[in-house]
């Protein structure tokens, strides 16, 4: 069925590749989109009215507009409107920056109002000044609350990054097709192991994540 | 005096936790038997089990005559005809008042709509709460919940209704409220099983006290005697912890 | 921008959104039966049928879609298996909404307290009075923004199907942009179909959940 072609040669070593180059995409982008979502978020609990208008119409944007539709605006559009050539892995990044930093500055708003008043009175009734109750008792909490959903936030962030093939990155799906053709001759049904190995290399690295994020918000329920 | 309900050396366990052990009781006709003891000491599951709630290990519950547990019955419904109220109300939150009284009696009993809110509407007077007929139960106080509660279960005119410590997560002035409408039950002969920590009204209300302790039934007696003379060491022990 | 050619591409477009209207809502019915059979099986403990289906919809919530359809669409006929490039969308878009509603709706199903059920019982409901009359309907209202998310996701997922050559708004803007070079054209007409696509589904989302919200918690 053509599993035996993953262990021919390098070809394992080579899927594994792919997979890391879409893991570096990913987790660059978590990164931008952790620090630049929690500024945002908070931003967002100030209840300005502008930065409320203008951050309702960037989450609507990445709430209706598919990433890959982002991608080809920034691929695309970009090079087209300025002349300048942007890699396919600096516009993966900034799209998927540009989509997790709106979902993070969601949660980081949903965790903060669900802090309830009474927590900033009781730690003023003890005598903190205000930012030792942010410090001691406001951040740990919404650390608690958000980790596992910004863990959760990582999964879904690989599992988009498979797109980047469709703009010319060689991730796993593009090795994988690599080696189908390359071994077309002696291994002709080799798509079958392949795909199914590439299924099964993304659930390999997505599902531990998601357990732990599960796990995560289980054990701080309380 | 005639037997409404029987239940004979009742024994039910989790897994290997015995919860309740040979317990075996009789209510009559308009009768109002209260089940005291510790939290814990099965009381609350005995009402369960009544209710086939539970399924029970060994021993039976009759209900005027007939054995309804076990085994537990499915297609005839005696559940109807026994009614319930929860600690925690259990109204339904997604209808109104008068939604959560008259659903049952027209989808389990069949009963004419017009006729139905006739009656709901009558009774929800009588524990005055005809103002809130179209609200929701989450626009209603705890008080006011177990009255409507306790208006759903009468609505299916049951023949025994079962209390299962239906003030103990009310706010202290509006468990008055509750007990008063569950006296006025008692005036007009209804039969009931109630289980309760209020002491006072346990006293006031009751033809007979049973105090459970552990798993059985350690003392049957008239309530004066109960709270004057307990028999029994453990039910003097209990007393005990409801003095300053 | 040049509103001639806009003029020119706009049928071709209009040609691709309807395909991927088509399949993206023939993806999600197909979600949703198989959201709720699943959900069923795994609230009812049913013995085999939920170890399969917890192993089914832990495969595909961890998988992209992309992913999901190479596998269908160039993986299973080198073993004999070929479906054609809808069949297989719609397959796929089901396969991987299936595994996403089962979980809302089970959360929902279970988010309604086992005493609610026992309440209804003991006014002599039967279990299927007590499903139809009390658990379904909170578990309904609780699932409501999950399921909408949902919806919403799998329209945006319907992006991915150019990769099985689907002719669908991706795939046609690719292929104007790779022919004549007027990419903001066609960027444009891309976006503009997508606003369609998911806008009205969007606010009728806020707007449904508005009124369940209300209906439930009343805020």
């Amino acid at each position: 069925m053509g599993i035996e072609v993953i262990f021919k040669g390098k070809n394992l070593v080579r899927l594994l590749a792919g997979l890391g180059a879409a893991m570096k995409i990913s987790l660059i982008s978590v990164a931008i989109s952790i620090v630049l979502g929690i500024a945002l978020g908070m931003l967002m609990t100030l209840k300005k009215p502008v930065i409320n208008v203008i951050t309702r119409i960037y989450l609507e944007i990445v709430r209706i507009m598919p990433q890959m539709v982002l991608l080809f605006i920034v691929f695309f559009g970009f090079t087209k409107l300025t002349g300048l050539n942007l890699s396919a892995e600096v516009s993966a990044v900034i799209v998927f920056s540009f989509w997790g930093t709106a979902e993070m500055a969601d949660l980081v708003r949903g965790c903060m109002i669900s802090i309830p008043a009474i927590q900033y009175e009781s730690s003023a009734a003890l005598g903190l000044g205000r930012l030792q109750t942010f410090i001691y008792v406001i951040v740990p909490q919404i650390v608690r609350r958000l980790l596992p959903l910004s863990i959760n936030l990582i999964t879904r962030m690989i599992k988009t990054t498979s797109l980047v093939m469709m703009i010319g990155i060689v991730e796993v799906l593009k090795v994988g097709q690599q080696i189908i053709e390359a071994n077309r001759k002696t291994a002709p049904n080799a798509a079958f192991g392949v795909f199914a190995a590439v299924f099964l290399l993304y659930f390999a690295v997505c599902w531990p994540i998601g357990r732990l994020s599960k796990y995560l918000e289980k054990k701080w329920e309380n | 005096m005639e037997e409404i309900l029987k239940v004979e050396h009742l024994h039910k366990s989790f897994e290997n936790l015995t919860v309740l052990e040979d317990v075996s009781l009789t209510v009559n006709k308009g009768e109002v038997v209260v089940i005291v003891g510790p939290s814990g000491c099965g009381k609350s599951t005995f009402l369960r089990c009544i209710n086939g709630l539970e399924d029970i290990q060994d021993g039976r519950v009759i209900l005027d005559g007939q054995t309804i547990n076990p085994p537990l019955q499915k297609g005839d419904n005696y559940r109807q005809r026994i009614g319930m109220v929860f600690q925690s109300y259990e109204l339904f939150p997604h209808k109104t008042i008068l939604g959560n009284i008259m659903l049952a009696p027209i989808k389990v009993q069949k009963r004419d709509k017009n006729e139905v809110r006739a009656e709901a509407e009558q009774l929800l007077e009588k524990v005055g709460l005809s103002s809130k007929k179209d609200n929701y139960p989450r626009q209603l106080s705890g008080g006011q919940k177990q009255r409507v509660a306790i208006v759903r279960a009468l609505i299916m005119h049951p023949e025994i209704l079962l209390f299962d410590e239906v003030t103990a997560a009310l706010d202290p002035e509006m468990v008055r409220e509750v007990l008063d409408v569950i006296l006025e039950l008692a005036k007009q002969q209804r039969t009931m099983l109630i289980v309760t920590h209020e002491m006072a009204f346990a006293r006031a209300i009751a033809d007979r006290i049973v105090f459970m302790d552990g798993g059985s039934i350690i003392e049957v007696s008239e309530p004066e005697r109960f709270f004057t003379e307990p028999r029994t060491e453990r039910a003097k022990r209990f007393l005990k912890t409801f003095e300053y | 921008m040049d509103i001639e050619v806009i003029k020119r591409y706009l049928p071709l477009f209009s040609k691709a959104f309807l395909l991927t209207v088509k399949i993206g809502w023939l993806g999600i019915a197909l979600a949703f039966v198989l959201g709720i059979l699943c959900a069923f099986t795994l609230y009812y403990k049913l013995p085999v049928l939920s170890t399969i289906v917890r192993f089914y919809v832990e495969l595909f919530r961890n998988t992209p879609l992309l992913v999901q359809l190479f596998f269908i669409y160039y993986g299973l006929p080198s073993i004999g298996i070929r479906i054609s490039a809808q069949l297989c969308g719609t397959l796929g878009l089901g396969l991987l909404g299936g595994s996403y509603m089962a979980e809302s709706i089970r959360s929902g199903l279970e988010a309604v307290p086992a005493i609610q059920s026992e309440s209804a019982k003991s006014l002599g409901m039967t279990k299927w009075q007590a499903f139809r009359y009390i658990i379904a309907p909170q578990a309904f209202n609780i699932s409501v923004p999950g399921l909408m998310a949902n919806v919403i996701f799998l329209l945006k997922e319907t992006s991915v199907f150019s990769a099985i050559s689907l002719m669908d708004l991706m795939f046609t803007a690719k292929d104007l942009i790779g022919l004549h070079y007027n990419t903001t054209e066609s960027l444009f007409l891309l976006v503009l179909f997508y606003v369609l696509m998911l806008l009205p589904v969007s606010f009728a989302g806020s707007l449904i959940e508005k009124k369940v919200r209300f209906g439930m918690y009343g805020d």
